[in-house]
């Protein structure tokens, strides 16, 4: 071979040494030390002197109202500062951060101190992030309109020859497939916005939520829809709503303990009382 | 390239001159050479480019944790069993709709290529249409189409959502291929419909049976094209809550946290576009040899 190809494998090889030096592995994680104490100074914090809190927009009550996560008011909101408050910070010191539902409980580096957004607590999604213990014991319900055939379900044999509809990646969803199992493909929709649209274009008979989103759906959203049913948590652990962590954050222990002693006071009571009142009375399902 | 010396060859120029030993000329060895060096340069070229990058996804700090996460073999296949039903929702749109998109788009085509003055609020109309309908995002006629007219509660219209999505990318995509007819109707010589006025023929007579025939076949590959693109398009249809091939892989991929499922989907994809990228390869390169052999205008 000539110098001349000698001359070019060269510089193929050159670039090729020049790509590979390029990714050297500097991106060593520099991991919290700490942990222990909850004192508000020794917290291992996204931003520093501030509780960034994740949640997804808009934000529907009863869990926010007026779109508007920093106003305390609505569920959420009010456990949200709750628990700001037995960690040591003042209202102004929370920031809020937009967190797609999905995007909460998915693999990775996280933007947020931790996020509040009715994640249900599940196993799968334990083995990519962090949950809080509950601080809502939630059961699923189904809505659609009170003049059709669905309104007179009271089973789940009832529900199955029905068209559902359900947020994709939601335990909604997995109730469906899990507990009614339809005999049609329930319809599944990116959010609850699709599945609210869906229902009032009455292209499914019921699309099933959390008990209190049931609620709001049908008291204000969509007029002439009730909630048909609500379905109680079976089996031994009820489905609870959790805060989320990024996998191994050491500020879940001085949430967790700030959970327990809201519920200890009565707070966290309180606070369900004054924005989750009305949904006991929806009727019951039973799940056998 | 090497010609091989014929010693029973009738004599000509060449063999006035000083024989040569037999065997290849110096510009075959030459050329030869010069065959031999590009070849070895394109295939250590070639290794270093590939390894490189190779090397640099493997030998990178997370390459374990994303093999897992987009390509572990036991997630595929999972997968593969629950999103390979849900892809035959996309080839039924696919199909259906690729019929009326020929359709509605050669009629929009021919609307705006007509020049009678009579027909001018129709091409009013055909050019609104074709502007209005490429500016508009197809996610936002899905949602209109499919959430909205049967919100309207109109009797005997269907609420159904696949109908409605199908009926959305027919609308966009008929807006751009009319573009493509119209790039090949104008491609035909205005002596061709010349010529066939002058035989007697009407101007719709000339526009179908002349210049439209010649149109069409000129347009295959650009019309191939956008049904390719059509094809992955109809993934949009999920957003109204129908499980397809996206939607499936996306149901998995949040239950597990594991997004080979999407890898699946495209495999499945891939599987349907590269016959028919292939296809329309061919087509080109046979409708080049016909022309360089001057038998098609």
């Amino acid at each position: 071979m000539s110098s001349a190809t000698w001359r070019a494998i060269g510089v193929v090889a050159v670039t090729g040494a020049l790509l590979l030096a390029g990714c050297g592995d500097d991106d060593d994680e520099t991991a919290g030390g700490g942990g222990g104490s909850c004192e508000t100074e020794d917290l291992t914090l996204v931003k520093e002197g501030t509780l960034t809190i994740g949640t997804d927009t808009p934000a529907f009550p009863p869990w926010f109202e007026d779109d508007d996560p920093t106003n305390g008011e609505g569920f959420e909101s009010a456990v949200a500062y709750a628990v700001a408050e037995e960690l040591g910070f003042a209202p102004e010191d929370v920031e809020w951060t937009v967190v797609p539902f999905n995007n909460a409980f998915a693999p990775g580096d996280k933007s947020f101190d931790f996020d509040i957004n009715q994640v249900s607590i599940s196993e799968e999604r334990e083995q990519a992030i962090d949950f809080s213990d509950g601080y809502y014991d939630v059961n699923q319900a189904i809505v659609g309109f009170s003049d059709s055939e669905a309104a007179s379900a009271t089973s789940l044999e009832d529900l199955k020859g029905l068209k559902l509809g359900a947020q994709q990646g939601t335990t909604s969803l997995d109730f469906i497939n899990d507990v009614i199992d339809p005999d049609q493909e329930p319809y599944v929709y990116n959010d609850n916005s699709a599945a609210k649209a869906a229902l009032d274009a009455q292209q499914v008979d019921g699309i099933v939520l959390d008990l209190p989103t049931a609620f709001y759906v049908s008291a204000v959203e969509i007029e002439g829809t009730a909630v048909i049913g609500q379905f109680p948590s079976v089996g031994e652990d009820p489905e609870q709503f959790g805060l989320v962590f990024e996998e191994g954050n050491p500020l879940r222990d001085c949430v967790n303990e700030a959970l327990a002693s809201l519920r200890d006071s009565g707070r966290l009571a309180e606070i369900e009382q004054e924005w989750l009142s009305e949904v006991v009375d929806a009727p019951v399902i039973p799940v056998e | 390239m090497t010609e091989p010396s014929d010693p029973g060859r009738a004599p000509d120029p060449e063999a006035i001159r000083p024989q040569r030993p037999a065997g290849p000329t110096h510009r075959a060895l030459a050329e030869r050479a010069q065959r031999r060096r590009s070849a070895v340069i394109a295939g250590v070229s070639t290794v270093v480019v590939f390894g490189a990058l190779a090397a640099i996804v493997v030998r990178a700090p997370g390459w374990g944790q994303v093999r897992r996460a987009f390509f572990s073999w036991d997630d595929f296949r999972a997968s593969l069993g629950d999103i390979a039903p849900a892809f035959m929702l996309n080839v039924r749109i696919f199909l259906i709709a690729e019929v009326l998109i020929l359709v509605v788009a050669l009629a929009v085509a021919v609307a705006r290529s007509s020049r009678s003055p009579v027909l001018f609020p129709v091409r009013v109309l055909a050019t609104v249409y074709v502007d209005l309908l490429r500016g508009i995002p197809i996610i936002l006629l899905i949602f209109l189409l499919g959430f909205g007219v049967p919100a309207l509660r109109l009797d005997g219209v269907t609420n159904e959502p696949v109908v409605w999505a199908t009926v959305a990318l027919v609308l966009s995509y008929s807006a751009y291929v009319s573009e493509v007819f119209r790039a090949g109707i104008d491609s035909v010589h205005e002596s061709q419909r010349a010529a066939a006025r002058s035989l007697g023929l009407t101007e719709g007579k000339a526009l179908r049976f002349v210049v439209l025939p010649q149109a069409v076949r000129r347009v295959i590959p650009p019309l191939l094209n956008d049904f390719i693109a059509l094809q992955k398009e109809t993934a949009l249809v999920g957003l109204l809550g129908p499980i397809e091939a996206a939607r499936q892989a996306q149901i998995y991929s949040s239950k597990t946290f594991n997004f080979t499922s999407y890898l699946a989907a495209a495999v499945i994809f891939v599987a349907l576009t590269v016959p028919l990228t292939r296809f329309t390869d061919w087509l080109v390169s046979r409708r080049r040899d016909r022309v360089s052999a001057g038998r098609l205008a």
